[in-house]
């Protein structure tokens, strides 16, 4: 299958050469339609990653392979779903969802008429003159996701987007995104603190090293049967050795990371 | 308190006010007026000059001056307010260069400039709208400043993940951000701008609530005096009620305005 995403040995430094190589060396591949999930100790580098593969931030050294083509510039074919409140607040839940349509030149009743369809699809019918202040953490995630996918990208990217639920909202939030996910499969990038999660979601799950001068380390295929319910899985005994084998690993890194004084 | 019972004792205010006021300037204690009529007037007196103007024409020409001055000073000034606010916010070399003036403009007492006003501009209405408006675009340049300056970058780099250009990002993003900082400041700038405009009467002038004032007190007749001062109340209560309910209109998406929808 085709690459979608491809970081080739990319470096990352902050504030100009002699600045802080948040990354080095990191070298990943996510094929068409395949989710993978980045987990590593706080302040590793997953984010930084993240923005590198969305065109946000521009590597030192490497390079960001899009579908085989070079990445220069912003990622036009990735949708990117932000760990903190990213909606702009002086929209409504609809125009929020429908101005990723409108800003490409549909026309607003087309774009509303889908942003509608959309809300529907994340659960939120009937929600849609609500400002993003008059919705729950949750329900904003949720437009977040709508408002991401409308652009139907083949590329998701997405920080920690549970990262501030509680953790019964998180487990419902994964199983909207795989249901929805596997729709139209597109290749995924998911960063996560969480390994339970990460486990649950993906096909893939790859772990970095502590920072500075973080990189991948370990890359551990999930072959847990699909579709999953992403609470269910959880009780699964292939996920408990998954989860044993892979934490074995991670919390090498956690220790390191904790040693440094970053947590 | 309830409403009706809250609504009483502000009347139980204004009637204790009066009832000082009526006793002192009317009823002669131990020999003595403690108001003397001559400096404090009479209730009645007050109340029965101001029938007496909105009887006759010349109040609504004088009002109508003043409230042209301050419209005029309101939009001159706010205009000029956000387009430098956004061209320094956008250009912040052209800020560093002009930051010590502008402070420096920004803490002289306006009122000094009224003279200088009246040489350039005349005793019309364009000394005192110019005054107006050196009160008001300081407010508005600050505010639409920092609001352009404060767009949260999760929002912005959301925004041209979703594909919006330089044009789209300032229509959608950056133009409400400054917009809402703007009308977060708008009683305090539409209240200055009247403040210039009666000040400017007040200096020198041919009409106007403050010329009205002024030539009153020119000739002892504090009764006019204190007419004009309840009708310029009033007058504020009006434009500030009207302003109250554009913004309520405007700012629908704050949270402060959520009560009434909340979930």
């Amino acid at each position: 299958m085709a690459k979608a995403v491809s970081l080739q040995s990319i470096d990352i430094v902050y504030g100009g050469s002699g600045g802080y190589r948040a990354v080095a060396q990191a070298s990943l591949d996510v094929a068409e339609g395949e989710f993978v999930s980045i987990v590593g100790p706080t302040g590793c580098g997953k984010s930084t990653l993240l923005n590198a593969a969305a065109g946000l931030l521009t590597p030192a050294m490497g390079q960001v392979a899009i579908f085989g083509h070079v990445l220069n510039g912003l990622n036009e074919k990735a949708g990117y779903l932000f760990q903190q409140d990213a909606l702009m607040p002086w929209k409504t839940a609809r125009d929020n969802i429908a101005i990723g349509l409108e800003v490409r030149g549909v026309a607003q009743a087309e774009a509303h008429r889908q942003a509608d369809d959309w809300l529907a699809q994340v659960g939120l019918q009937g929600f849609g003159g609500r400002y993003p202040h008059q919705l729950s953490g949750g329900q904003r995630k949720r437009v977040g996701l709508a408002q991401m996918l409308i652009r139907n990208p083949t590329i998701l990217l997405m920080d920690e987007p549970f990262g501030p639920l509680d953790a019964q909202t998180r487990q419902i939030m994964g199983n909207l995104l795989l249901d929805l996910w596997s729709r139209e499969k597109k290749a995924v990038l998911f960063v996560t603190h969480d390994l339970e999660e990460a486990i649950a979601l993906s096909d893939r799950v790859v772990i970095m090293s502590s920072g500075p001068s973080a990189t991948i380390i370990g890359d551990h295929p999930i072959h847990l049967a699909r579709p999953r319910d992403a609470m269910d899985v959880r009780l699964d005994p292939a996920f408990h050795a998954l989860h044993k084998r892979i934490w074995e690993q991670l919390r090498g890194e956690v220790m390191k990371a904790y040693q440094g004084g970053v947590v | 308190m309830s409403q009706a019972r809250l609504l009483t004792y502000q009347i139980l205010v204004a009637v204790v006010f009066l009832l000082i006021w009526h006793i002192g300037s009317s009823v002669e204690i131990f020999g003595v007026y403690f108001l003397p009529k001559f400096f404090f007037s009479t209730p009645s007196d007050v109340f029965f000059r101001i029938i007496k103007l909105f009887s006759g024409p010349l109040i609504w020409k004088h009002l109508s001056i003043t409230l042209t001055e301050t419209i005029l000073a309101f939009l001159i000034g706010a205009g000029g307010g956000i387009l430098i606010g956004f061209w320094f916010a956008r250009r912040p070399m052209v800020n560093a260069i002009f930051d010590p003036y502008v402070k420096m403009a920004n803490a002289l007492p306006r009122v000094v400039l009224a003279p200088i006003f009246m040489l350039w501009l005349g005793l019309g209405i364009w000394s005192k709208v110019a005054l107006g408006v050196t009160l008001v675009f300081f407010i508005v340049f600050f505010n639409v400043y920092q609001g352009v300056k404060e767009v949260s970058p999760v929002v912005l780099a959301n925004a041209r993940m979703l594909g919006m250009d330089e044009k789209q990002l300032f229509r959608h993003v950056y133009w409400p951000a400054a917009l809402s900082w703007m009308f977060s400041s708008l009683h305090t700038s539409v209240g200055f701008a009247l403040v210039g405009a009666v000040v400017g009467e007040y200096l020198g002038s041919a009409a106007g609530l403050g010329y009205m004032i002024h030539e009153a007190e020119g000739v002892f007749d504090t009764t006019g005096v204190f007419a004009g001062m309840v009708i310029l109340a009033a007058f504020v209560l009006v434009v500030d009620a009207v302003v109250t309910r554009i913004e309520n209109k405007l700012l629908v998406w704050r949270p402060e305005q959520a009560g009434r929808n909340e979930a």
